[in-house]
C-alpha cells in the first residue's frame, strides 16, 4: 500500500529534494569562496552534514514512499541504533546483561508491532509500565545491588527515550482523523521535516547572528539568537506546509511552534545526558552530525507531543 | 565461509569501529597481542585485518578449552585455523609450555601472522590482568617479529564470559605502534612494559 497516490506527499518529498539541491549548492559556493580560509574546517564539516542529510532523506522518503511498513521497519531500525549508543556510554555492569538482552531483542520489536497492530492501549502504557517493571524484576533477580537504583533507571530512561519516544512519530498511522484516512503518512513527514528543519535554521541562525549563549554549561553552541530565529522560522515553515495537513493554517502553525520549542528541550537534555558520561557525540554513524542519537534527539521529545496534541484535538 | 559470514556477524553485533596506529597493509608475519574477555575477541580482531592479511592470520588458543567438546574442536580446527597450545599453569609444564612457544615460532616460519592473548583466559570486568610468560619466549625466539598491541574496548560488555547471547553494544579495536624490544631485557619487566603499552592503547581510545 504505497503512499504515493497522495499529491501533497509527493510535494512535500519533492520541496526536501529541492532544498537540498539548494543546500548543495550553496554548500559547494561556500567552499570555493573559502578555500584555505580559517573557517575551511566549519565548511568542510556543512558539506560532510549535507552529504549525510542526502542519504538520510532518501532512506526515510524511501520508507515514506513503501507506506506504513516501511515506517515502522525504519523506526524500528533507527531506535535500535539509539539504544545501542545510549547503553554503550550507559554505566552498566555484568548483571545487567540479560535485562539489556530483552530491551535490545524483545522490547524493541515488540513496541513497533503493537503500532503495526494498531493496539493503541498496550502501545501507550507498554514501555512506561510493563518493561519498567520487567527491567526492574530481570535486574533484580540477576542479584547485584550495587547502584541498582542508577543501573535501572538507566535503562529505563535509554528504553523511553530511544524506543518509546522515538516510536510515536511512525505511531502516529494509528491515529483516525475524519476526512484524513490513509494520508497520516504526511503528518509524519510534517513532524519530521519541522523538527529537522527546526535544528539546521537554529544552527544557521545561531552562527549568523548568535552571540549569548543560553545554557553554556549544556550545550555551546545554543545561541538566543539561534533558538528564536530557528523557532520563529520553522513555525513558519510549518505554517506554510499547512496543506499537507489535517490542521489549518494557524493550527498548523501552533503544532510546528510548539513541535520545536519540545525539539529544543529535547536537544538541551540529550546534551545534558552527554556531559553527565563525559563524551562529545553519541556516536560516529553520520558523517559530520555524530551518532543516530545527536540527529534524533529533537525528534525523540518532539513526537509524543505532538501526536498527542493530535489526538487530543483532531481525533474525535 | 563460516568463518566469513560469522566475521560479518561479529562486526555488525560489535558495531566497531577499527583504528590503526600501525601500517595496517603490511605483509610480514606479526604477533598481534590483545586483552581478552569474550570469545568476540579473535574473530573481531581477524575481521579487522585487511582481507589478505586475514589469510594469513591464526589465533592461539588453549586446547583444555577448544578440545573439550565436538563443536569447539570443529570452530578450533576447521573454521579458525587456531594453533592450539597447551596452558600450563604450574612450573612442572616447563616442556609443554616450550614446545607450544615452538609450535608458535614454527607459524611465523611459515608466514603466518598470530593473535595471541597473554592474559591466557577470559576476565570478566574490562581490565587488562597479567600477561603470562609466553609473549616473552615468543619474542626472544623471533626477535625480528612485529609486536602489534590491540586494544578491544566493550567486548566484555557485548559478550561476557558465561553469556551466549550478545548484547550489541558499540565495540572498538585499536591497532597500536609496533611494540619496541629494548635489548636484554629481564621477562618480568618485558611483559609489564608489554601490558602497560595495552593498557595505554585503550586510555588514549
Amino acid at each position: 500500500m504505497s503512499s504515493l497516490h497522495d499529491v501533497a506527499l509527493i510535494r512535500l518529498l519533492g520541496g526536501i529534494v529541492g532544498l537540498l539541491v539548494v543546500a548543495s549548492i550553496v554548500g559547494g559556493l561556500m567552499r570555493w569562496q573559502i578555500r584555505g580560509g580559517p573557517n575551511r574546517e566549519m565548511v568542510d564539516n556543512i558539506n560532510a552534514r549535507i552529504r549525510a542529510w542526502w542519504i538520510m532523506a532518501l532512506v526515510f522518503a524511501t520508507s515514506v514512499a513503501i507506506g506504513a511498513v516501511g515506517s515502522i521497519v525504519l523506526f524500528t531500525i533507527i531506535s535500535f541504533l539509539a539504544l545501542r549508543e545510549f547503553v554503550t556510554i550507559a554505566p552498566t555492569r555484568p548483571a545487567d546483561h540479560r535485562a539489556l538482552f530483552w530491551c535490545f531483542f524483545i522490547v524493541t520489536p515488540l513496541e513497533y508491532l503493537l503500532i503495526w497492530f494498531g493496539w493503541y492501549g498496550l502501545f501507550a502504557i507498554f514501555i512506561p509500565v510493563y518493561v519498567s517493571m520487567l527491567v526492574a524484576i530481570r535486574t533484580a533477580v540477576a542479584g547485584d545491588t550495587e547502584q541498582f537504583l542508577q543501573r535501572t533507571a538507566t535503562t529505563q530512561w535509554g528504553l523511553l527515550i530511544c524506543v518509546y519516544f522515538v516510536s510515536y512519530a511512525p505511531a502516529l498511522q494509528m491515529l483516525r482523523i475524519p476526512g484524513y484516512e490513509q494520508q497520516n503518512a504526511k503528518l509524519m513527514v510534517f513532524l519530521v521535516v519541522v523538527v529537522q528543519l527546526s535544528d539546521v535554521l537554529q544552527y544557521i541562525w545561531g552562527k549568523s547572528v548568535g552571540k549569548r549563549r543560553i545554557a553554556p554549561s549544556l550545550s555551546p553552541n545554543k545561541t538566543w539568537a539561534g533558538c528564536i530565529g530557528g523557532t520563529l522560522s520553522a513555525t513558519a515553515i510549518g505554517a506554510a506546509i499547512w496543506w499537507a495537513t489535517p490542521f489549518g493554517p494557524v493550527a498548523a502553525g501552533l503544532m510546528a511552534f510548539v513541535v520545536t520549542v519540545m525539539g529544543f528541550v529535547g536537544g538541551l537534555i540529550m546534551s545534558a545526558i552527554k556531559r553527565d558520561r563525559g563524551v562529545k557525540d553519541y556516536g560516529s554513524l553520520i558523517e559530520g552530525h555524530g551518532g543516530i542519537l545527536d540527529r534524533i534527539d529533537s525528534l525523540c521529545f518532539a513526537a509524543p507531543v505532538f501526536f498527542h496534541l493530535t489526538r487530543f484535538f483532531f481525533v474525535p | 565461509m563460516i568463518a566469513a559470514s560469522l566475521a560479518a556477524a561479529t562486526r555488525l553485533v560489535t558495531g566497531a569501529s577499527v583504528h590503526w596506529l600501525c601500517d595496517r597493509s603490511s605483509e610480514t608475519p606479526r604477533i598481534y597481542f590483545a586483552n581478552h574477555s569474550s570469545h568476540l575477541d579473535f574473530v573481531l580482531v581477524w575481521s579487522s585485518l585487511p582481507p589478505p592479511a586475514r589469510r594469513r592470520a591464526r589465533p592461539v588458543a588453549g586446547s583444555d578449552y577448544w578440545q573439550q567438546t565436538a563443536m569447539r574442536r570443529y570452530f578450533a580446527d576447521r573454521v579458525f585455523h587456531a594453533v592450539l597450545i597447551q596452558r600450563s599453569s604450574n612450573r612442572a609444564d616447563a616442556s609443554a609450555a616450550q614446545a607450544s612457544v615452538a609450535r608458535m615460532a614454527e607459524e611465523l616460519d611459515h608466514g603466518q601472522s598470530l593473535i595471541v592473548f597473554p592474559e591466557g583466559t577470559r576476565r570478566l570486568d574490562g581490565e587488562v590482568g597479567a600477561f603470562k610468560s609466553g609473549l616473552f619466549h615468543l619474542s626472544q625466539l623471533r626477535p625480528d617479529v612485529e609486536l602489534i598491541p590491540v586494544y578491544l574496548q566493550n567486548l566484555n560488555r557485548i559478550l561476557p564470559k558465561g553469556e551466549i547471547l550478545p548484547v550489541p553494544m558499540l565495540g572498538r579495536v585499536v591497532f597500536g605502534r609496533s611494540f619496541e624490544r629494548h635489548r636484554d631485557e629481564p621477562k618480568p619487566a618485558f611483559l609489564s612494559r608489554a601490558r602497560h603499552a595495552l593498557v595505554e592503547l585503550g586510555v588514549a581510545a
